[in-house]
């Protein structure tokens, strides 16, 4: 009867979806109750008819398990992720263009910057990166502990479950449902589901490895778990909230300078276990594999794991300077943030160095020249935090889009770069196809990233320190020389720039999309080999044999 | 594989065992947020005392959930830091005490628009809620979305009793009185013909008591913006504001 269990549980949550749409009175909430509903009640009927039945006894029989590597759900979730790296890349080309030109927020509630925005943050990070994140772990350990999945039943759960609070929590923003918490925005029912899913994943994650036949446990392995748990330490904590009857509205349970170190504490560890120790995780797999050498340091790992998880949770206070959060924490912030910039590297130079003896693949393979600028970009924003979390430093980068830069060269370079080569990889060898649909497009796809980073970084620093230093420009009268709206109307050539270099961005992971999907349809592009392309030809590149030409 | 060291501190003994290597993962990165949060909520120094720090009315509550809906945060911060510059430009940087009834703090992080932690009382409502319809009107660079819609929505207010309930179980002041009689301040702040001495009894008399929106037939979610607008900043008194010896 077991197969009968997850319909009635879902069921269940139907019938409860449907009681709290009914009763409550607040029109968004309602919405988002019908369409748990109505998530429930698929799942429910997808399982029922997954049940195979004896047709002479009537019994009900065991699904086959298989004995392959569990790679269904990791088709599903490389799929997902190139989705939602579309949605999330064209949500802030959108918001970008808002802010070189207003017009476009409509004058639609739903469409405006405040709603919008937080619709782009979640789609790049949570659901593209969440996804990324939970399909190259179930990869990963999965090969690396040479075992299959365990329960993969559950890791079906965690990864329709983990669409469905996407779809909520983005759905929420344009309705107006917000905690208005920076990157903590879902409101209380959508955190508690999170809460549940993530323990389900945390649950597949570590009985998969508990099951491993392997005798130690990697070390891309130690990352994945250490970002799991420590997500779920944060999400829990930053999210405790009460909320206002059977409503979308919550308070959060903490208030002023204790919400605000909160939430950065949880902020800057989204940057530090969600868009950093899961994205090292990618990187101890995959540059390894690509380039077929063997990790740099098996010393420098131990030490740099150790101490980047113990240093990042301490730096959330640098988000906090000059406020009225007490001086000792700002300190504390700041000095943890600097002392941060050893265990980063730590990170970098083991993966770069990993390419020892293989450097010349940076020039033949497009993957691992895209992995070696994730790295590369990974160094340069691990240097730029610290420099930006030092007081004085930060005087005249807070509050400016110099932040906003900072942030896109490591999502951009980093984490965006690091993920696509991890897919570029998967796709083909999850689908059974023979290579990629194109390299030549991965190479082309590196460029146009490239110069995409290159006019968003530049645009942003140029506009980040140009308006703080405008904001503190004084006269030989002693008077404040431009007023607030001089120093954003300045913004406006940098904005476009932005806008232009996000296009291209975009432009690169679409062109990565088609590539995807043409190599999982099991297409090859005709095309000539990069490595035998006109840039170097061996056969031509000689002096001509035979006789001279004979002058007449 | 090198050999990472042995006994005590033999890392084989970790990356054996998923248990272990979980729990000392756990505790390694508990530690930082322990040292940083706990003691926030305990030391007396952290919230400095100031006078005239009250609980928000219930229209200026109503007003401030528009701007948590909304997003404005992700715009403009109310967190003013001493510098000089924007000592100038915005007031009195901004005290602990004055965000200690946020729930949740709306300090923000960037500046596209100007910091609002003062904006109280320098603008006209006319000029507010001008702006809100649509910025460019009274200000042309502007790149701020137009909030028209707030005009010509009713305020809805059936629940902000509830809401007021749930800032009291969280720690806010409000006393049974306010709680009882949400409603009617709510809808008498909005109202200069209403009867507002309750309603002055409760949060005090420097409450502002106005039609905001220039709509007397109906309180509107501009109404209640307007309200909260008008007030961000104006409850410390910072003519009787002495900087203690625990100046930050």
């Amino acid at each position: 009867m077991t197969a009968m269990v997850q319909p009635a549980i879902l069921f269940l949550v139907a019938l409860a979806a449907m009681v709290a749409m009914v009763v409550t009175s607040d029109a968004g909430f309602a919405i988002h109750m019908g369409m748990v509903m109505g998530a429930a009640l698929l799942a429910a009927v997808v399982c029922l008819r997954r049940v195979d039945w004896d047709p002479v006894s009537g019994a009900i029989l065991k699904p086959d398990p298989g004995t392959g590597y569990v790679d269904d759900v990791i088709r599903a979730g490389a799929i997902a992720s190139m989705v939602w790296a579309l949605v999330g890349l064209l949500a802030g080309v959108y918001i970008a263009a808002q802010l070189a030109f207003p017009l476009l927020n409509l004058g639609l509630e739903w469409t405006s910057f405040g709603r919008l925005r937080p619709v782009h943050t979640s789609a790049v990070i949570f659901a593209f990166g969440g996804n990324v994140l939970i399909a190259t772990s179930f990869y990963v350990v999965q090969r690396t502990c040479r075992v299959r999945l365990a329960f993969p039943w559950l890791a079906w759960f965690v990864f329709w479950g983990y669409q469905l609070f996407i779809v909520l929590a983005a759905s929420g923003y344009v309705l107006g449902i917000t905690q208005s918490k920076e990157y903590a925005e879902p409101e209380w029912y959508v955190d508690l589901w999170l809460t549940i899913v993530w323990v389900a994943y945390l649950a597949v994650f570590v009985a998969t490895i508990a099951r491993r036949r392997e005798p130690h446990i990697y070390v891309a392995n130690w990352f994945y778990l250490a970002f799991i748990l420590t997500i779920a330490m944060l999400h829990v904590v930053n999210n405790l909230a009460l909320p206002v009857g059977l409503s979308s509205k919550s308070y959060p349970v903490f208030a002023g300078v204790q919400d605000a170190l909160t939430q950065w504490w949880y902020g800057h560890n989204a940057v530090g276990f969600f868009l950093t120790a899961g994205f090292l995780a990618i990187m101890y797999y995959f540059v390894p594999k690509q380039a077929n050498r063997p990790v740099y340091s098996y010393r420098l790992s131990i030490v740099h794991f150790w101490s980047l998880i113990f240093l990042y949770i301490w730096a959330g206070p640098h988000h906090l300077h000059y406020t009225a959060l007490p001086d000792w924490a700002q300190t504390l912030g700041m000095v943890f943030s600097v002392i941060l910039w050893m265990p980063s590297w730590g990170g970098m130079i083991n993966g770069l160095m990993t390419l020892e003896g293989a450097w010349d693949k940076i020039r033949t393979d497009p993957l691992v020249r895209m992995m070696v600028a994730a790295l590369a970009f990974y160094g340069m924003s691990t240097f730029e935090g610290p420099l930006m979390s030092i007081r004085s430093v930060n005087a005249l980068s807070h509050y400016t889009d110099w932040t906003v830069g900072h942030v896109h060269s490591g999502a951009l370079g980093w984490v965006g770069l690091i993920s696509f080569s991890a897919l570029y990889y998967m796709v083909p060898r999850l689908f059974g196809a023979q290579r990629l649909y194109s390299l030549r497009w991965v190479n082309w796809h590196f460029w146009l990233a490239m110069v995409g980073i290159a006019l968003y970084a530049s645009s942003m620093w140029v506009a980040g320190i140009m308006q703080g230093l405008m904001w503190r420009e004084y006269n030989a009268e002693g008077l404040l020389v431009y007023s607030f709206i001089e120093t954003s109307a300045a913004m406006h050539p940098y904005y476009v720039i932005r806008l232009v270099g996000g296009l291209f961005y975009f432009a690169g992971a679409g062109l990565m999309a088609v590539n995807l999907v043409q190599t999982l349809r099991h297409r090859l592009r005709d095309e000539v080999p990069l490595e035998q392309g006109p840039i170097h030809s061996p056969d031509r590149d000689r002096p001509l044999a035979g006789a001279p030409v004979a002058a007449e | 594989m090198a050999d990472a060291g042995s006994g005590l501190f033999d890392h084989k003994r970790i990356e054996r065992n998923v248990a272990l290597l979980a729990v000392l993962a756990f505790i390694t990165v508990t530690i930082g947020g322990l040292v940083q949060l706990v003691p926030l909520f305990f030391m007396q120094n952290t919230i400095e005392k100031v006078e005239g720090m009250r609980p928000y009315t219930p229209l200026e509550l109503a007003g401030r959930n528009i701007y948590v809906r909304e997003g404005c945060y992700n715009c403009h911060s109310q967190m003013i830091r001493p510098f000089r510059d924007e000592i100038e430009r915005y007031g009195h940087y901004s005290l602990a005490a004055e965000s200690m009834y946020d729930h949740p703090f709306q300090w923000g992080s960037k500046r596209t628009g100007p910091d609002l932690a003062r904006v109280g009382g320098r603008y006209s409502d006319q000029w507010h809620v001008q702006h809100l319809v649509n910025p460019r009107d009274v200000v042309p660079e502007s790149i701020m979305p137009a909030y028209a819609f707030l005009k010509d929505r009713v305020l809805k207010d059936s629940d902000i009793a509830a809401n007021l309930e749930a800032n009291r179980r969280l720690g806010v002041p409000y006393t049974q009185a306010q709680i009882a009689n949400a409603l009617a301040d709510l809808r008498a702040q909005a109202n200069p013909d209403a009867d507002t001495a309750g309603l002055f009894e409760r949060y005090g008399d420097r409450v502002n008591v106005r039609d905001f929106d220039g709509n007397p037939a109906e309180v509107t979610e501009m109404d209640a913006l307007v309200a909260y607008l008008q007030m961000l900043g104006t409850l410390v008194d910072f003519s009787a504001y002495v900087p203690q010896e625990n100046f930050r």
